[in-house]
C-alpha cells in the first residue's frame, strides 16, 4: 500500500512547487509541459500535450460519466471507525476527508447513461489510495445489491492503489470476499457488470471485483496488478519489462477488453450497454 | 529437544534452550562420575516446566508469527499424510503447467471423502525453491478452481490448507494475471454448493492466502498467524522502519486469539507446547478431530442452505458506525 501513497504525496508535492501562483498552473508528471489549470480542468485532466491521464476524484468522475445531473447518491450512513486501534487511522481517515471531500473512499448512487439507469460505484484513490475497509466494501456490496434487486447494470470505475486497506487488518480482506459474494450473486442472475480500471488499481480491490467484470475497461497508461512494481522489484531484483502493469500491457495479456481514453469512456459504456440491454 | 531443533532455536527460546542444556550436562555429569545429582535435576527440570510455562503460555504475536514461519513447522503434505487414512495428490491448471506452490487432491477420513487443497512451502532449501516458498502463481489458484469444480461435482467437502507469505509477486504472475486468478476462486468459494473446512496451518498471507481461504468453517492453528500485510512490509509503512516488527504484528490483530474475536474465525486449534513442530503427529490429530467434528455438521446442511449461510456469514464481515460524529 505504502508505495502509491508515498507516489501520490511526491507528485502532489512536485505540483506545488511550480504552481505559480498557488493552484493556476500544473507540471505534467510525464512530460513536465506546463499545463494552465483551466485547459487541464476543461480537458478532462488529460494532458493535452502528451496525452497523460491525471488522478480525477470520485464525484469529478460520475459528473463526467453520467448523464448531466442524473446522479442520485445512495447515503448508506454507514462511516469508519478504528476496530483495530490501529495507529494513526483516525488521522489518516480525516487527512482523506480533507483532500477529497469525501467521507470514504468510494461514492455510490445510480443515474443515467445515455437515458438508461445504472447503479454505480467508484472509489476515489486520493482518499486512503483508494483502498478498501469495511466501510468501501461495505457501501461496494450495497450498491452491487441494488443492480441485483433493481435488475440495473453494474459500473464500478477504481481508483485504488491502496489494495485492502491495512489500517482495518483481516476485517478488509473480508471484503473482498464480500464484493466477489455479491458480484457471483449478480452475475448468476443475469446481471451486467462492467468494471473501469483508473490508475492505479492493485492488490485486494484488483483481486476481488475490480478484475472480475463481464466487460473490463482500463486508462491509458494505468497502473493496474496485484503486487506493487517496488515489492516485486524486491523480490525478483531485475528490470521490469517496458510498459509492465500498465494498462496497454494487460490488454496484450488478455486480462481487459479495452485501454479507452478518458474522453471516449463514456461514449464506449453507452455502445455496449446499447448492445447487451 | 531433538538435535535438528536446536538449530532453529528462536530468540524467546534461548533461556529454555539453555537450561535444557544445563540439564543434559548434569544427567551426563552423574552418569559419567557415578554420581546421585538426582535432586539438583529435579530442581532444575521443575525451573524448566516453569519457565516454558511462562513462555508459551503467554506468547507476544511476534513470537506467534515466528513460530507460525518456523522452519520445522508441519507442512500442508505432512499433514495430509497423517489425517487421511489414504489420499492421493492430482496435478497441473489445464491452462498453463502445475504450481508445485499448491497442491490438491483426494483424501478420506473414515468414510467421509474429502478434496483437499493447499500452499505447500518445502521441508528442506532445495525442496523451497521449487515450491517458491509456498508462493502460488496463478496456475496455482487456477489449479485449486479446477479441483474446486471436481470436488462440487462430485458432492465432495473440501479442505483447504493455508500457509503462505504470500501470492508471488513476480513478473509473469502479474502477466497471467494472479489477481484475476484470486479473485475467481472468491467468486467461486462464495458460491460453491460443498461443504468448505479452511484450515489455517501457519502463515496467512493476505489475499494470496484468502484466494484459497473463503469457507462454512475457518479453523487455526493456535500459533499460524493471517494477516493483510507481513509486520515487516506493515512496519516498513508505519514506522518508516523494518525493524519495528513486534509493534507491528500486534497492531495488525493477526493472531488466532485476536481473529477468534473479530469473528473472522470459528475456532482455534490447539499446538503442543512450544508450537506444531514439537510433536507433529498431535498437531495432525488435533486438526483431523477439528475436521470430523465440523463436517459431522456441515454435512447434514443441504447445498443450497450451505451457499446461503456462508454467503450471509461473509456479507456481514465489517466493522463501521452508523454515525459519522460518534
Ligand atoms: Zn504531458
Amino acid at each position: 500500500m505504502g508505495w502509491f501513497e508515498r507516489t501520490y504525496n511526491r507528485i502532489k508535492k512536485g505540483k506545488k512547487k511550480i504552481d505559480v501562483p498557488d493552484g493556476l498552473w500544473t507540471k505534467c508528471v510525464n512530460c513536465s509541459e506546463i499545463i494552465y489549470n483551466k485547459t487541464l480542468d476543461d480537458n478532462l485532466r488529460v494532458c493535452p500535450k502528451c496525452g497523460y491521464h491525471f488522478y480525477i476524484g470520485a464525484r469529478r468522475r460520475i459528473e463526467i460519466t453520467l448523464d448531466k445531473d442524473s446522479f442520485v447518491e445512495y447515503n448508506s450512513k454507514i462511516y469508519s471507525h478504528n476496530p483495530l486501534d490501529f495507529p494513526g487511522y483516525e488521522e489518516k481517515l480525516k487527512k482523506g476527508e480533507q483532500t477529497t471531500g469525501l467521507d470514504e473512499a468510494v461514492v455510490i448512487g445510480e443515474g443515467k447513461l445515455g437515458g438508461k439507469s445504472v447503479a454505480i460505484g467508484v472509489t476515489d484513490f486520493g482518499f486512503m489510495g483508494g483502498s478498501m475497509g469495511s466501510v468501501v466494501g461495505e457501501r461496494l456490496t450495497i450498491i452491487i445489491e441494488r443492480a441485483i434487486e433493481k435488475k440495473l447494470p453494474l459500473i464500478i470505475i477504481s481508483g485504488s492503489g491502496g489494495g485492502a486497506r491495512m489500517q482495518e487488518g483481516v476485517l478488509s480482506l473480508m471484503q473482498m470476499v464480500k464484493t466477489s459474494s455479491a458480484i457471483a450473486e449478480l452475475k448468476s442472475k443475469g446481471g451486467l457488470y462492467i468494471s473501469v480500471l483508473t490508475n492505479p488499481t492493485m492488490g485486494g480491490a484488483m483481486a476481488s471485483f475490480a478484475s472480475r467484470g463481464d466487460i473490463i475497461i482500463a486508462e491509458p497508461g494505468a497502473l493496474l496488478g496485484f503486487a506493487g512494481p517496488r515489492v516485486i522489484m524486491q523480490t525478483i531484483k531485475q528490470q521490469m519489462p517496458k510498459n509492465f502493469q500498465k494498462a496497454e500491457s494487460l490488454l496484450e495479456h488478455g486480462m481487459v477488453d479495452l485501454v479507452v481514453e478518458r474522453p471516449n469512456i463514456r461514449p464506449t459504456l453507452i455502445k455496449i450497454l446499447n448492445f447487451l440491454l | 529437544m531433538d538435535q535438528q531443533s536446536q538449530r532453529y532455536v528462536l530468540d524467546f527460546e534461548r533461556p529454555i534452550a539453555e537450561l535444557e542444556r544445563k540439564i543434559q550436562e548434569l544427567k551426563n555429569l552423574a552418569k559419567r562420575e557415578g554420581i546421585d545429582l538426582s535432586e539438583e535435576i529435579q530442581r532444575m527440570e521443575n525451573r524448566l516446566q516453569k519457565l516454558e510455562a511462562e513462555t508459551f503460555l503467554n506468547l507476544t504475536p511476534w513470537q506467534r508469527v515466528q513460530l507460525a514461519r518456523h522452519p520445522l513447522r508441519p507442512k500442508t503434505l505432512s499433514l495430509v499424510n497423517m489425517i487421511f487414512d489414504e489420499w492421493m495428490q492430482l496435478h497441473g491448471d489445464r491452462l498453463y503447467s502445475d504450481d508445485q506452490a499448491i497442491v490438491g487432491g483426494f483424501g478420506r477420513i473414515n468414510a467421509y471423502r474429502f478434496v483437499f487443497i493447499g500452499h505447500q512451502k518445502g521441508e528442506s532449501i532445495k525442496e523451497n525453491l521449487k515450491r517458491n516458498f509456498g508462493m502460488a502463481h496463478p496456475e496455482g489458484y487456477r489449479k485449486a478452481n479446477r479441483l474446486m469444480s471436481l470436488a462440487e461435482r462430485f458432492g465432495l467437502p473440501i479442505i483447504s490448507f493455508i500457509d503462505t507469505p504470500g501470492a508471488y509477486p513476480g513478473i509473469e504472475a502479474e502477466q497471467r494475471g494472479q489477481a484475476e486468478a484470486i479473485a475467481a476462486n472468491l467468486e467461486k468459494m462464495s458460491h460453491l454448493k460443498v461443504p468448505i473446512i479452511v484450515v489455517i496451518i501457519g502463515e496467512g498471507g493476505s489475499g494470496g492466502a484468502l484466494g484459497i481461504g473463503v469457507g462454512d468453517k475457518v479453523l487455526m492453528l493456535e500459533n499460524a498467524i493471517y494477516s493483510v500485510i507481513s509486520p515487516e512490509g506493515c512496519a516498513a509503512i508505519l514506522w518508516k522502519d523494518q525493524t519495528k516488527v513486534e509493534e507491528a504484528a500486534a497492531a495488525l490483530k493477526l493472531t488466532a486469539q485476536d481473529l477468534l474475536k473479530l469473528g473472522i474465525i470459528d475456532k482455534i486449534v490447539p499446538e503442543p507446547r512450544g508450537g506444531a513442530h514439537r510433536d507433529i503427529e498431535k498437531t495432525a490429530n488435533n486438526i483431523k478431530e477439528a475436521i470430523l467434528e465440523e463436517i459431522k455438521i456441515l454435512s447434514e446442511i443441504s447445498p443450497e442452505e450451505l451457499v446461503a449461510k456462508r454467503k450471509e456469514k461473509y456479507r456481514k464481515m465489517g466493522k463501521f458506525r452508523s454515525n459519522k460524529d460518534e
